[in-house]
């Protein structure tokens, strides 16, 4: 990967040797809030295969972005696409049935239901089992050899039976994580997977998004940037809903228009 | 007053968990229940025991939306006394046993509950309320209005109880409770069936968390129609049943104040508790026949006041009040 990309913007997609093509591709995607415009004209290509790190300062429009991906919310202008399919404004269960899976920033899970009822219900939506009204819910139990997998990969074995509600925040990160692994996704998008976690938990996602990454795409936004150089094969910085920058996390960490935007946020945060 | 919901949803929440334990114990309520059920004409007056069966359906249906889906109707009136309205006029008009009329109104009910539900689930909490009640005082005008069919403020009169012949049934409301009382009860079985079914879960899922439900790939607005329909195919079997027994049925079904005693019901007997709605029933409606048979004008301020109470000192209802007294009580030994 070329350091010199970071600052050619217009051709980044041009040779990426390693990688395969783009999956998911954003043209001019912008969205704009009564007047405020949170993401503007942002070009986007994330490669298959690839793990892609947005970054920016507090509000410079990733999780706008996150939820134009999704289908949480529908673009003011400019297109999505999926692996050359036109995905723009498809609704987030539409997104779910392609393959696009996405933790959320706050911890966002059903607290009465157990770890194995979430993925259960993970596991369920693309079969169309849950229209049925009809029968028992013990039906449910056909998905229990995968979740128990799926618990298994993300280490929450022990906890499989505890609603959600109970967990510690590390964990309910976890299950989180296995909820999107659950959806089988070919792109999955984690906001913010370590945000509010001690090191150990930090040390510990790494790890785990690392292992999960294989023969995916991932798309993550992070704070922090040990996790981002720790994972990200690419890095595109946003800034007030613009690309500043894009290109590998070394090259990305020295561009001065970086150093520039974090520097000036230093004390906000 | 965004926080009412929420509220409502995390107490039915609360509840629901309990429920999901199963124990010997629910064989044992499960006889009491149905015993209570095949006494109560022995213990009041049989019309008011057909009255309470039907309360208690509409108050489940009910439930099937504000306890797991996490909607507050407030226009559940519309399918009450729609049907009760349909299922007269089959009853008149048509001359089939009772149970196949109330069938049509119940079809009805559900028919109506199509373009509503499609038109208000895209609000929810305060706004989802105000649109089904928009809806349900829409259908009370009508009702009104078109007086050659609906009679108007007289109400539709004559409602027979046909029964394949059988004249004591027919005739008489002690045996016509046990001719009633079937109709309930497998209304009752397809809301348990609904709630513990895949379907059902993710209705709990949505409750919880509908953003989260969409990103699981489901389509929430289409499983809120649909639980919307149910309810309304219940409640419409309830109303039905309700006019047969009477023999008329008045707009009075189709007000707002009904919506709101449906809701009062539900709340008493426990959001979420699903069998809460047989007590809460039981209690209303004996309540306001003890007040109006004793002279008593203002009911509305009894059934307020209770109302008012319960709210505020069990939030979790009558139902779910016991219930969580029994697990805080299994916890400690």
């Amino acid at each position: 990967m070329k350091a010199a990309d970071a600052d050619h913007t217009s051709t980044r997609a041009d040779h990426r040797p390693s990688l395969g093509g783009a999956l998911l591709t954003t043209s001019g995607l912008t969205k704009s809030f009564r007047g405020f415009t949170a993401v503007n004209g942002v070009d986007l290509q994330v490669r298959e295969g690839s793990v892609h790190a947005l970054v920016g300062p507090n509000g410079a429009g990733k999780t706008t972005l996150f939820n134009l991906l999704t289908g949480f919310l529908a673009p003011s202008s400019g297109t999505v696409t999926l692996a050359g399919q036109d995905v723009t404004g498809l609704p987030p269960e539409k997104m779910a049935h392609l393959g696009v899976a996405r933790s959320f920033q706050i911890t966002s899970l059903f607290d009465q239901l157990t770890a194995t009822e979430h993925l259960e219900l993970a596991l369920q939506s693309s079969t169309g089992q849950g229209l049925k009204f009809w029968r028992s819910d013990v039906l449910m139990g056909r998905f229990a050899d995968r979740s128990a997998e799926l618990l298994e990969e993300v280490g929450l074995s022990d906890q499989a039976h505890e609603p959600a509600g109970a967990l510690a925040y590390g964990r309910k990160r976890a299950l989180e994580l296995a909820i999107a692994l659950a959806l089988e996704p070919r792109l999955l998008l984690l906001d913010e997977p370590t945000a509010g976690m001690g090191i150990e938990d930090v040390s510990r996602t790494i790890e785990l998004v690392r292992r999960v990454a294989v023969g995916r795409t991932v798309v993550f936004v992070d704070h922090n940037m040990h996790v981002v150089g720790s994972l990200a094969d690419q890095v595109t910085v946003l800034q007030q809903g613009r690309v500043l920058a894009e290109g590998p996390y070394d090259a990305v960490r020295t561009d001065p228009r970086v150093i520039t935007a974090y520097l000036g946020e230093e004390q906000d945060d | 007053m965004t926080s009412a919901p929420t509220t409502i949803t995390s107490v039915a929440a609360a509840a629901n968990h309990l429920a999901s334990r199963r124990s010997p114990l629910r064989w044992v309520l499960l006889a009491v229940g149905l015993l209570a059920a095949l006494s109560l004409p022995w213990l009041v007056y049989p019309p008011l025991a057909m009255d309470i069966a039907a309360w208690a359906l509409f108050a489940i249906a009910l439930d099937l939306l504000l306890g797991f889906t996490g909607l507050l109707s407030f226009g559940h009136a519309a399918f009450w006394g729609g049907s009760a309205y349909v299922t007269g006029l089959v009853a008149i008009n048509v001359g089939v046993p009772f149970p196949v009329a109330i069938l049509v109104g119940a079809l009805f009910a559900m028919l109506l509950a199509v373009p509503i539900g499609f038109l208000s689930v895209r609000s929810s909490g305060i706004y989802f309320a105000m649109v089904t009640l928009a809806f349900a005082q829409m259908l009370y005008f009508f009702a009104n209005q078109w007086r050659d069919v609906t009679g108007g403020e007289n109400g539709l009169q004559g409602i027979p109880r046909n029964f394949f012949g059988i004249e004591l049934i027919e005739t008489d409301p002690f045996y016509f409770y046990y001719a009633g009382l079937p109709i309930v009860l497998l209304g009752m079985w397809a809301a348990w069936r609904i709630i513990h079914s895949p379907f059902g879960k993710v209705l709990v899922a949505i409750r919880d968390n509908p953003a989260r439900a969409s990103a699981l790939g489901y389509d929430v607005q289409r499983y809120k129609v649909m639980a919307f329909v149910m309810s309304a195919g219940l409640a419409g079997t309830a109303g039905g049943l309700f006019s047969i027994s009477h023999g008329f049925a008045s707009l009075q079904e189709l007000n707002w104040t009904t919506s709101g005693k449906v809701v009062l019901i539900t709340v008493l007997g426990g959001i979420g508790t699903l069998w809460g709605g047989t007590i809460g029933a039981a209690l209303v409606v004996m309540l306001e026949d003890w007040l109006a048979t004793s002279g008593f004008e203002g009911i509305g301020i009894i059934t307020g006041t209770v109302f008012v109470i319960v709210v505020l000192a069990f939030r979790r209802g009558i139902w779910g009040t016991v219930r969580d007294l029994k697990a805080r009580f299994r916890s400690r030994t």
